[in-house]
């Protein structure tokens, strides 16, 4: 019985961890820009598609996986992060800055725009269906007391950990993270110092991106499988996330990607599978419902 | 602004001209449907005879038309060989219906009305062979399914036939399988909530399985496009499966067998023929190999019907015969039988002889038709390897 609670909790941060690398994304552009960036989860899935690609073409060779070594799987995690960073890049220039004075809503509904773009681009390119991910990491299983983990898990874990607080660090303790937080408190009052806002926008847009082609990969390898609709439900469960953890604040966005993962499949293990995605959804209507702030979300009025 | 009346006025005399020709057009061409449906054209004639068939051959289930279509032609050249039926050679039309329910009911009627087609023959999916049924079953002329397995396709009409079995018997069969060939008795159940024919699956063999003395030890569920399974496998693993049911589509069963190898469940997958892909096998790599499923037809099938279709069908086409082409044979082999039993081409006596189609020596077993006009006829079950599927059991109808 307590085997089938740790692991059902084992696997539950293991896909809250992913939800958290792609809720970061969100909740740093919300920060800087005010705007929920839903072409976010398709950055997520062409991230684990250009991993994909990258695999093959760095002469991954799915008979024999372990041939494929650590050096080159770390080189399509390079890769992938690139070409997502390029791409958010790109969506920024294109769809985002060109608004940058236009009300609110008009970016948001370009986002969704973008996000249905990316979507149908994947599928004429890619194929509707599902393809299998190259393991570019051989799996291996260890058993500890009835509790299976991977070395899978265990990547995901780590990397999502270093990620994280490398993040903090960034924008916490660095010149460019200060110029973040200032041009998320106050955009013009950021300009009229001397900061290069769009630069600095440019900049949170290749973070995040990079982040959700970490996801992609970490994602890939642990399901196997990938398809260009992927990242519609994750995303929108990693959004979900960075509510919950208050929306512009990257701790927050890290718990609540965790707490999600962990509740949605404690609701699959002990109640129904057919709640899964419910319970994610109840959990968005009672924070916006109790504490629109999130968890670790300030509570301070805003201006409009 | 003011109307200017005059120009108005102008403009309507054509246009009336232009309203009453339309008129004229539809009512003479109502009048020609309404003769050519009393005098059929292909009526004592000379020419071919007209089979027609309607499948997806453009659209997300081309590859399902595709089969269909190779496996129709081939039983038309076969049939032509020996000089056709009826002193006749036979000609095979085939309309696409591009997979839409809404394009469906135009490709049926232009076979009825301009190709003049004694009998059609299609569809794969369902849903699509219902709004041609219901076409097939106004007009009266016969209409044969392939390998739509909804019971509801058969319901329409008496001009509604099928050659492939129904859902609820590839549950029973596999459930026959498990208990008699594998001989377990412990299985659990993950079934996709979001698909009547999972469900329908997974009922099915539930109650063959415990009638067969056998018992399901745990029964979870997950969504089509779900690719986290490992709550329900999880919660599954401490009741000790011997197997495990997964009747749903091989976009998630590869997820479902890599995810429970990887929890330690080592019991193996079974499931139905939404399995058939070679998808199955790209992304549930070795964990999905030793697993079995039900189809109609596997492409090693040892019968010497079979494999004659199969030299045959490698000869034209240069590749494996999938399950879906033997159907499209056999639907249009029975098309061809009913016509020759019949001497005639009328479709009410095509239809009464295709209504007495007895121990018909087809790629996919003997076929015979029920009163239900549904085939009664045996499974197969097949194993999953490295190489391939591989032909394991024929299971005899209930």
């Amino acid at each position: 019985m307590m085997a089938t609670f740790f692991q059902q909790l084992v696997n539950g941060l293991s896909i809250g961890s992913v939800y958290a690398l792609i809720a970061l994304g969100y909740t740093m552009v919300y920060g800087v820009l005010r705007l929920i960036n839903f072409a976010h989860s398709e950055v997520f899935m062409m991230g684990a598609f250009s991993g994909y690609y990258s695999a093959l073409m760095l002469g991954f060779d799915p008979a024999h996986p372990a041939e494929f070594g650590l050096l080159r799987a770390a080189l399509v995690l390079a890769v992938s992060m690139i070409a997502c960073a390029l791409l958010g890049l790109l969506i920024e220039r294109l769809a985002y800055r060109p608004l940058r004075s236009a009300r609110r809503l008009t970016p948001l509904i370009t986002a969704i725009g973008v996000s249905i773009l990316l979507q149908n681009l994947g599928i004429l390119f890619f194929g509707a269906n599902p393809r299998p991910f190259p393991m570019i990491v051989p799996e291996t299983r260890y058993e500890v007391g009835g509790v299976v983990l991977t070395n899978i898990k265990l990547l995901i874990f780590a990397v999502s950990a270093v990620l994280m607080v490398v993040l903090h660090w960034l924008v916490q303790k660095t010149w460019t993270g200060k110029a973040m937080r200032a041009v998320s408190v106050n955009l013009s009052a950021a300009k009229l110092m001397g900061i290069n806002a769009n630069k600095v926008i440019a900049f949170t847009f290749v973070v995040g991106s990079a982040l959700a082609a970490t996801g992609g990969i970490l994602f890939g390898l642990d399901q196997a499988k990938i398809e260009p609709l992927m990242g519609v439900l994750v995303g929108l469960k990693a959004f979900v996330a960075a509510v919950l953890g208050g929306i512009g604040n990257t701790m927050g966005a890290a718990a609540g990607g965790l707490l999600i993962g962990v509740a949605e499949q404690m609701t699959a293990g002990y109640l129904s599978a057919d709640y899964r995605d419910a319970i994610t959804f109840a959990i968005l209507i009672g924070v916006l419902l109790v504490r629109p702030e999130g968890l670790f979300g300030s509570s301070k009025i805003e201006k409009v | 602004m003011k109307p200017p009346p005059l120009r108005s006025r102008k403009l309507s005399r054509p246009l009336t001209l232009l309203l009453g020709l339309w008129l004229a057009a539809g009512l003479l061409g109502a009048l020609g449907t309404l003769t050519g449906c009393k005098q059929r054209p292909d009526e004592n004639a000379t020419g071919p005879i007209v089979v027609g068939a309607y499948l997806s051959m453009t659209g997300s289930m081309a590859t399902f038309g595709e089969s269909s279509k190779r496996g129709a032609v081939i039983a038309v050249e076969e049939a032509n060989q020996r000089g056709g039926v009826l002193g006749r050679k036979i000609e095979l039309v085939v309309l696409d219906d591009q997979g839409r329910a809404e394009e469906v009911g135009n490709a049926v009627l232009r076979l009825i009305d301009v190709n003049g087609a004694v009998a059609i023959m299609g569809e794969v999916a369902s849903t699509l062979s219902l709004v041609a049924g219901r076409i097939a079953q106004r007009r009266k002329i016969p209409m044969v399914s392939p390998s739509s397995t909804n019971t509801a396709v058969t319901q329409i009409g008496d001009y509604v036939f099928r050659v492939c079995f129904l859902d609820p018997f590839q549950g029973y069969a596999m459930a026959k399988f498990a208990r008699e060939k594998l001989k377990i008795s412990r299985v659990a159940i993950l079934k996709d909530v979001r698909n009547d024919y999972s469900l329908g699956l997974a009922d099915a063999f539930e109650k063959a399985f415990k009638r067969l003395g056998g018992s399901i030890v745990g029964i979870e569920s997950y969504s089509a496009g779900d690719t986290e399974f490992s709550a329900q496998l999880t919660k599954l693993k401490p009741s000790l499966p011997e197997g495990l049911y997964v009747p749903g589509y091989y976009t998630e069963v590869g997820g479902i067998a890599r995810q429970a190898r990887r929890l330690g469940i080592k019991a193996p997958l079974m499931g139905g023929d939404g399995w058939e892909s070679p998808e199955l096998r790209n992304i549930g790599g070795a964990d999905i190999v030793g697993s079995y499923y039900s189809n109609h037809f596997a492409s090693d099938q040892p019968t010497p019907r079979a494999t004659q279709f199969i030299a045959a069908y490698r000869a034209k086409y240069n590749e494996a015969a999938p399950a879906l082409a033997a159907l499209g044979y056999d639907a249009t082999l029975a098309i061809i039988d009913a016509i020759r039993r019949a001497g005639s081409t009328h479709p009410k006596a095509v239809r009464d002889a295709l209504a007495t189609t007895k121990e018909l020596d087809a790629v996919t077993g003997k076929l015979t038709l029920d009163a239900n006009r549904n085939p009664v006829k045996p499974a197969v079950v097949v194993r999953v390897t490295e190489a391939g599927e591989v032909f394991e059991a024929e299971v005899p109808p209930e």
